[in-house]
């Protein structure tokens, strides 16, 4: 089955990075990079992104013009900062994988197709 | 055939319950599809209570389930091409070597589904209860179950949860979360117990079922053992929990002859044996070691609270809560005094001043200290947050006790 994994970050993981040395912040780094060299084989796409304050957001109305927004869709402590998509046998093993994360503290699991 | 005029509910509900967890385990293996085989496992059942009644039970019940479900299946998956050859293929299923019906209650207590979607699932796939049975055993509305269980069976079925034990680094901690689930039936079957819910179905019951369905199909953890032990222990003083007027009798007045002293031997065997082969002591272990030393006294004051203190002790290591610190500071106004136990409650006042236990002992201790006129402000407040009726009138009348003389 195919997942999404959404790795969410929160207010205090995103003070804890910055309070972060560069050696550390390079282990973290590495941390990452071996989590997803780790699981490679069941990782087929992944996306990480900018940070939240690059973000612009459109909303469509019917009939009217779209209206365009500073910041994400919805403000609010947590935020996603990236996607893996995995192929795997089922929600345990996804499960699994998200176990290992490194990383932010939150990760969502959605079936995708 | 037995003779309908006998078949009583209890008769009934331990019969189904007995095939229908068997039956839904294999119409899943069969056809791998969670929720298809519950729905006709489900239709099985109900058709089973309206019928058994007046026919009589009849006497090989896993086969007449078996032939109503396939014959429903037969009719209902019309479309579904392929279950259809798999369920025509199979005159009558035969009960697999290994009990499938682990694998069933590793999906229904999965963590990815919320506790009352574990809780209404188990009992309705893996102990047999109809949706109906479920909603008055927990005072909802029927339709609220009903959504409950289809929710539940969807995010089963559309988020991949899988049919199967969990492999061996997963194996505890989900352990835990059917246990989790046992202990939870169990404590709101025992608590709601009596009262005005006698006709309620005794949950207790179930508890225990799955516990020693449990226990005998993984035989190597003793934390199940110590579960099962549990229950059976709490169970065994049944008779003394309850007066003539369905009034609620406190653990110190309980007419200790009226408990079932073998059914306490025995459980404190079985809970002593797991013990002993496992060294692996847990939560569930050591309240089953509490309610022994209870169980073991002759009387109140007989009672060896120092041991039980000590368990206390234990327990929080493990299981750290503060409704354990509650009962540990009880444990502690009969090894030490009632001042120290009034000390030991003053932490948990942010914590549990929600829950009335904590405010029934306050006053329980100042009444022993002869401190009346406190006490029955702790007595109103607990009064106040009890939903229980037994509870209640029991915090009624001792405050009509210590009413003030005019």
């Amino acid at each position: 089955m195919k997942y999404v994994l959404m790795f969410v970050e929160t207010e205090e993981f995103a003070k804890e990075l910055e309070a972060m040395g560069d050696l550390e912040r390079e282990e973290a780094y590495a941390a990452v990079g071996r989590w997803f060299a780790e699981h490679a084989g069941k990782i087929t796409h992944h996306t990480h992104l900018a940070p939240v304050h690059t973000a612009t957001t459109m909303r469509l109305r019917r009939g009217g013009e779209p209206v365009v927004t500073d910041g994400p869709f919805v403000e609010g402590k947590e935020v996603v900062t990236g996607f893996a998509e995995v192929e795997v046998a089922d929600l345990d093993e996804a499960l699994r994988m998200a176990r290992s994360w490194p990383a932010c503290p939150i990760v969502e699991i959605r079936p995708a197709s | 055939m037995t003779d309908p005029e006998g078949v009583s509910q209890e008769v009934l509900a331990r019969v189904v319950r007995d095939h229908a967890g068997r039956l839904a385990a294999c119409l899943v293996s069969l056809l791998g599809d969670f929720s298809a085989a519950e729905d006709l496992v489900q239709d099985a059942v109900e058709t089973a209570l309206r019928r058994w009644p007046a026919e009589g039970v009849p006497d090989r019940p896993d086969a007449w389930l078996f032939t109503v479900a396939r014959r429903r299946g037969l009719d209902v998956l019309r479309r579904e091409s392929n279950y259809r050859a798999k369920l025509a293929q199979l005159p009558w299923v035969e009960p697999t070597p290994k009990d499938d019906r682990l694998r069933l209650i590793f999906t229904c207590c999965h963590p990815a589904l919320s506790l009352e979607a574990r809780i209404a699932l188990t009992l309705r796939v893996v102990c047999g209860l109809s949706t109906a049975q479920i909603a008055a055993a927990f005072l909802v509305p029927e339709t609220t179950v009903a959504q409950r269980l289809t929710r539940a069976k969807r995010k089963i079925t559309e988020a991949g949860i899988p049919y199967r034990i969990p492999a061996d680094d997963d194996l505890s901690e989900r352990l835990d979360g059917v246990l989790a689930v046992i202990y939870l039936l169990f404590n709101e079957g025992y608590l709601s117990s009596g009262g005005t819910r006698a006709q309620a179905r005794d949950l207790v019951d179930d508890a225990e079922w799955l516990a020693s369905l449990l226990a005998g199909l993984m035989p190597d953890e003793p934390e199940v053992s110590g579960l099962l032990a549990l229950i059976r222990l709490h169970r065994a003083r049944g008779a003394a929990r309850f007066d003539d007027r369905e009034q609620l009798v406190l653990l110190a007045d309980q007419d200790r002859g009226l408990w079932d002293h073998s059914a306490i031997e025995k459980a404190t065997a079985l809970l002593v044996r797991a013990a002993r082969a496992h060294r692996r002591p847990g939560p569930y272990q050591l309240q089953a070691a509490i309610a022994a030393c209870h169980a073991e006294a002759e009387n109140f004051d007989s009672t060896d609270w120092s041991q039980i203190v000590v368990l206390y002790d234990m327990l929080l290591r493990l299981a750290p809560s503060p409704i354990t610190r509650l009962h540990r500071a009880i444990a502690l106004r009969y090894a030490v005094n009632p001042e120290a136990a009034l000390e030991e409650l003053k932490d948990l006042d942010r914590a549990l001043d929600d829950y009335p236990l904590l405010h029934a002992t306050r006053a329980d201790l100042l009444r022993a200290l002869g401190r009346n006129h406190e006490a029955r402000e702790h007595d109103e407040r607990a009064l106040a947050l009890t939903a229980n009726p037994a509870q209640q009138a029991l915090l009624e009348e001792r405050l009509n006790w210590t009413r003030p003389s005019p």
